[in-house]
């Protein structure tokens, strides 16, 4: 892996050459909060503040995409919209979310043979190269530690910058990201042993910094024993239902389909949907499996701490924290986890 | 459900409707042929699979393919008018487009039960999936021994496939035995629940396979009188059902356990599901 430095004030430069090339996508302020979009102007970057509220899932899985148009009557022809393959970059994401396109990889392009690809998703997947960023300040709720994973972990992005003051240390992961930098001016510098040693320093001293843990040894096996048990009540009791967790989870995945038309005219849209919500499982018959928050609440830690390792041998998690930080009923899903180890089967 | 959208139906024509029951649980059988020839010719299924309809401008609903692989021209989906998505199929006339994509999960493994005899236990619309099967081993008939259909709906109104069956029963080796719930006159048939019409026909489960489908309750208890009469919980197949979107294993929605009905099911046999943790 090639290691190199860059002065942080050389960063803008940076920034505007890949903007000139590829179309660049990065952290921006928003309304009090941040946000991965376009980015047109260098300045508009912000590192500060350190996760985005809406996970940059978003970029790759997008809230809503029309996924083919139609027109009706007699001559109905369908077309699915041309989607943009060329090279885009996506910079500052954060090591726990880039994490998060791995765990959802194998549901959207498929894990074995016969499995479907969704075109949309993958075609974004792969014009994107991620540019990293270290946390070295990581927040209250943060907890990507207790997932074997870390606030500088190389291994989810091409290129992963760290703070090391006053410059970024700059680790070339994959071939994609070596393509992007033999395309761009060398104002890069060949990394020190002294600076890789702060690198390292840098990191263990921001993995000191996470103070939370979710303790999920033998989640999985309590979990096969306890579907049936009282304490999903008790658990889904404050739940209102709002489904804010899922939105804001960088490993949710799940969608609605809906026709959107006019008399002639119309498409197949994909929106993000929640399974907190009622009418989700709602059968046409009035049927509904899932018909109270204690099954619905259920169903997202069974999901993603039962269903995720059974079917991906993977936590579907991340540890980003950001469920537990905007949760409006304080529901906290390392107590929950911790709740679930304590109950007696 | 082209190579490069799995989404994107291909279109199909509506070349008849058979109302198969008429009223407040109207049911009509659509025959429906892909427009695109290379579609039409590629198109295979196995009998227990399933197909996602369009309605453009509507949305689209996941149904049991009713007809039988062995009928290549065409597919048929029986469809109970209930919600959103029927109540506009059942607004469509013949020669109408709508999309078609699939064919989408497991089947029932009738390849296996060559040489065995088959009973098939079905309820109201569930008969739907039950069609396929039945068709299929009629077209193949000397691959299979003994076959029983047993079918009940609320009245005589309900049934499905009425001509069919009689048409059957006269001219291949199958034995049919119609079932309704409350008395009704001129019906000389069993009157009562399909469980209760299982117990009094009394099938040995010797070289069996059973097969049922129909409204959960009935389910429930055709499995219960099916292992009093010492079928083996192997010998025992059922569909699942819950509500889907993508019908590909993406969307999230259709999971009872870690298992997704579109792509794990529809088809289980009971002992693969009696332990199943999930809410159905």
């Amino acid at each position: 892996m090639e290691q190199l430095t860059l002065p942080k004030e050389k960063l803008p430069e940076l920034l505007g050459e890949i903007g000139s090339k590829f179309e660049l996508i990065g952290p921006k302020e928003e309304n009090g909060f941040l946000a991965f979009r376009k980015i047109n102007d260098p300045k508009e970057v912000n590192l500060d503040i350190l996760l985005s509220r809406v996970p940059p899932k978003s970029l790759i899985f997008q809230q809503t995409e029309t996924l083919f148009t139609y027109a009706k009557g007699k001559d109905s022809k369908i077309q699915t919209p041309k989607i943009d393959e060329s090279v885009r970059v996506i910079f500052g994401i954060r090591p726990c979310d880039a994490r998060g396109y791995d765990i959802i990889d194998p549901v959207f392009m498929g894990k074995k043979e016969g499995d479907y690809t969704d075109p949309f998703y993958t075609k974004k997947r792969n014009r994107s190269i991620l540019i990293g960023l270290s946390c070295n300040e990581p927040d209250t709720n943060c907890f990507c530690t207790s997932f074997d994973d870390s606030p500088a972990n190389s291994k989810h992005v091409d290129i992963l910058f760290t703070d090391i003051g006053g410059t970024y240390f700059v680790e070339i992961v994959t071939e994609k990201g070596e393509d992007l930098i033999k395309n761009l001016s060398k104002i890069f510098s060949k990394a020190t042993e002294k600076e890789g040693t702060i690198r390292k320093e840098t990191e263990k001293t921001a993995i000191k910094a996470i103070s939370r843990k979710m303790n999920t040894e033998g989640a999985v096996e309590k979990l096969n024993k306890m579907f049936e048990h009282e304490f999903w009540i008790e658990a889904a009791r404050s739940c209102i239902g709002c489904g804010i967790c899922t939105y804001l989870c960088p490993t949710c995945h799940c969608f609605d389909m809906q026709d959107e038309s006019t008399l002639k005219l119309g498409g197949r849209v994909r929106v993000w949907d929640s399974c907190m919500y009622e009418e989700y499982t709602h059968h046409a018959s009035g049927h509904n499996p899932r018909p109270s928050r204690m099954n619905r609440v259920r169903n997202r830690v069974y999901h993603k701490f039962n269903y995720f390792p059974k079917n991906d041998g993977i936590f579907g998690c991340t540890g980003c924290g950001r469920c537990i930080d905007y949760c409006p009923v304080n529901i906290d899903i390392i107590e929950v986890i911790d709740k679930v180890k304590e109950v007696n089967v | 459900m082209t190579d490069e959208n799995p989404y994107q139906p291909w279109i199909a024509k509506i070349i008849s409707i058979k109302e198969e029951a008429s009223g407040e649980r109207a049911i009509k059988t659509f025959r429906l042929e892909f427009q695109d020839e290379e579609v039409k010719k590629k198109f295979t299924f196995l009998p227990g699979q399933c197909i996602m309809i369009s309605v453009f401008g509507t949305g689209e609903s996941m149904f049991a393919i009713s007809s039988s692989p062995t009928q290549k021209d065409y597919i048929e989906v029986s469809v109970m008018r209930y919600g959103k998505l029927t109540k506009a199929l059942h607004l469509k006339e013949e020669g109408d487009l709508v999309g078609a994509r699939g064919p989408y999960g497991n089947s029932f493994k009738v390849d296996e039960w060559k040489g065995k005899n088959i009973l098939f236990l079905g309820g109201g619309i569930g008969q739907a999936p039950l069609r396929s099967v039945i068709n299929y081993c009629k077209d193949n008939r000397k691959d299979y021994g003994k076959i029983d259909i047993v079918y009940g709906a609320r009245t005589s109104r309900d049934l499905c496939y009425k001509d069919e069956f009689a048409e059957m029963s006269k001219k291949d080796d199958l034995s049919i035995h119609l079932s309704i719930d409350v008395e009704e006159e001129g019906w000389d048939q069993f009157v009562g629940f399909v469980p209760d019409n299982l117990k009094r026909l009394n099938p040995s489960p010797e070289n069996t396979i059973a097969i049922t489908c129909g409204p959960p309750i009935m389910i429930k208890f055709v499995i219960q009188n099916l292992l009093e009469l010492d079928f083996k919980e192997d010998q025992v197949y059922t569909t699942l059902e819950m509500r889907m979107k993508c019908g590909i294993g993406i969307c999230g929605r259709c999971n009872i356990g870690n298992l997704y009905v579109c792509k794990d099911g529809p088809v289980f046999s009971y002992d693969q599901i009696k332990d199943i943790q999930g809410d159905m």
